[in-house]
């Protein structure tokens, strides 16, 4: 059964749509990420245009995150003064960000620049939790090895604006989570993703952040973050789909229920370095992609009339 | 695109002028009326469930003859872009913009077109999809532009858009004709041109046009006029509903 979209003017099978919004939600679930780094490729894949895919995604986005933060705050699980501070960084990060799409629209080099931004970060994210997960997996054999300090003091320490925040159990400086909410505003808004996965990473090795806290914080910030996304795309290049955003959200629901019972079943290590796999393989397949000689040399850009 | 957002007399007032200017341009001088033709609808309408649609056209003609049938969709400026290696990464490198290119494109003939026309005719009625003469925005070398106008044609013909395959008119008896005029699900908005004509000993001899109105309808149509018309409040409202469905997909957690 076909559903047409409005904005992105294309018919589609709803079903595949249900479909792959379940595959990115039981992702979701098992791993605390958004899912918007699989689920917008994906949707250009089956013939969504790039643009609308990208703020298509970042509206189910909103969707997805905020009934993540709500189960995750019933947990106890929810750090909201961090959540904030990373959202001061992480509104400016959008506006620049969009600022970036919609001239990289007009030089044409968009899905270029999407495709770069995707290996390079999916390429080192996962290739550092790849050796991470793997090192605590064996560290678990060698009982002996006694327990890692919580975190390293380096020069991050030395930055003004300290601020304690409680349920992480962290005094840090302000200025730490409004940087690393700024860099993952302006991604998220240039690849439509909550950039959970590389704030979830972000959180555990550089903030110190215990890791329990770690996924309802990230969420909570994508919200609003992703909110901001959906209506300055809206207002600049017109390319948010809200029927797209529902009908996956429709399917993501019912993949983030299965996920989250099958992820209590693993254990931290094993999750992260599934997740490491699975987005070193994303960051392969963009990459080749770039380099193998394309299937049309010819694409049009834009159509006025 | 922006066909279905002019107010109904507009609409009416531009159908009819181009009605009479292609009979002005189509209309032999020799002959009044060779032929009559009709569509069975003038309107197709894009809803939630449209996975295109068909048309039937027919129409009677005073004699033996020939009729082609071209469905052109509204003009469009379209850019182009090609491809080329930097660095061992493929990157869009050129682009050209070409103005008229209609954003459909599609022919019937009772005959092939070359058995019917002299190439000549065929291209001054800019019959088939290879004689709609598309010109470059910007002055480029011929050769550059005409390998940028085969890529268009051919993209468009891949999207289904040109429809190169020439599709059959048929008759029913002598003078009675019909064809279908299949759309494919995304096909463009706005108001279309169905031009009739007939052929005679390998010469156009009468035209007729007849306007076809592609437009979304119902909720779509209100959801893309929406976000057209009031992109922040849309963008707004996009959000809230995702915050809904949200919050709503996580009540049942609470029972469990």
């Amino acid at each position: 059964m076909d559903i047409y979209l409005p904005i992105a003017e294309v018919s589609l099978d709803i079903f595949v749509l249900l479909g792959l919004g379940a595959a990115v939600g039981f992702l979701s679930g098992v791993f605390g990420v958004g899912g918007g780094f699989l689920l917008t490729p994906l949707l250009i894949f089956i013939g969504v245009p790039p643009t609308v895919a990208v703020a298509s995604s970042a509206n189910q986005l909103v969707g997805a995150s905020v009934s993540g933060v709500i189960s995750h705050w019933r947990r106890g699980n929810v750090d909201f003064k961090m959540g904030y501070v990373l959202l001061v960084g992480g509104l400016a990060g959008s506006f620049l960000g969009v600022w970036i799409f919609t001239l990289l629209k007009r030089l044409g080099q968009v899905e270029l620049t999407i495709s770069v931004c995707y290996v390079l970060l999916l390429g080192t994210l996962g290739g550092l939790m790849l050796i991470e997960s793997i090192r605590s997996m064996l560290r678990l054999h060698r009982p002996g090895a006694g327990r890692r300090r919580l975190h390293q003091h380096n020069w991050m320490h030395g930055l003004p604006l300290k601020a304690r925040f409680r349920r992480s159990r962290l005094y840090i400086s302000a200025l730490l989570p409004i940087g690393l909410g700024f860099v993952i505003g302006v991604f998220s808004a240039i690849l439509g993703i909550g950039g959970g996965f590389i704030m979830v990473p972000a959180m555990i090795y550089m903030l110190g952040m215990p890791t329990s806290v770690v996924p309802g914080t990230s969420l909570l910030q994508i919200i609003f973050v992703a909110a901001n996304v959906t209506v300055l795309q809206a207002y600049t290049n017109r390319t948010v789909d809200a029927v797209l955003a529902l009908v996956l959200l429709v399917g993501g629901v019912v993949g983030a229920r299965v996920g989250s019972r099958f992820g209590t079943r693993l254990r931290g290590e094993q999750l992260r370095f599934l997740l490491a796999l699975m987005v070193l393989a994303v960051a392969a397949k963009l990459a080749f992609d770039m380099v193998q000689p394309p299937a049309a040399l010819y694409s049009i850009a834009s159509e006025k009339g | 695109m922006s066909a279905q957002h002019a107010g109904v007399s507009e609409r009416l007032a531009c159908r009819s002028f181009v009605l009479v200017a292609a009979l002005l341009f189509c209309a032999p001088p020799a002959r009044a009326q060779g032929l009559v033709a009709d569509l069975t609808s003038h309107l197709i309408a894009i809803t939630t469930g449209f996975t295109g649609a068909s048309v039937v056209l027919f129409g009677a003609t005073d004699g033996p003859g020939d009729v082609l049938v071209a469905v052109r969709g509204p003009d469009r400026e379209m850019t182009i872009r090609r491809k080329s290696r930097v660095a061992g990464v493929w990157v869009n490198t050129d682009q050209l913009t070409f103005a008229n290119v209609p954003s459909f494109y599609a022919v019937a003939a009772s005959r092939p077109i070359e058995a019917i026309l002299p190439p000549a005719t065929a291209a001054f009625y800019r019959l088939g999809s290879t004689n709609l003469r598309l010109e470059a925005q910007t002055p480029a070398p011929s050769a550059v532009t005409d390998a940028f106008r085969t890529a268009l044609e051919r993209v468009q013909q891949q999207a289904g858009l040109f429809i190169d395959r020439i599709g059959k008119v048929d008759f029913l008896g002598e003078r009675l004709f019909r064809t279908t005029i299949a759309f494919p699900s995304n096909v463009p908005t706005g108001t279309y041109l169905v031009e009739v004509f007939l052929v005679r000993d390998k010469d156009v001899v009468s035209g007729q046009t007849t306007p076809l109105v592609v437009s979304k309808v119902g909720i779509d149509a209100a959801v893309f006029e929406f976000a057209g018309r009031q992109p922040g409040f849309y963008g707004a409202i996009a959000v809230l509903t995702a915050v809904v469905a949200g919050w709503l997909a996580s009540l049942p957690v609470r029972g469990a």
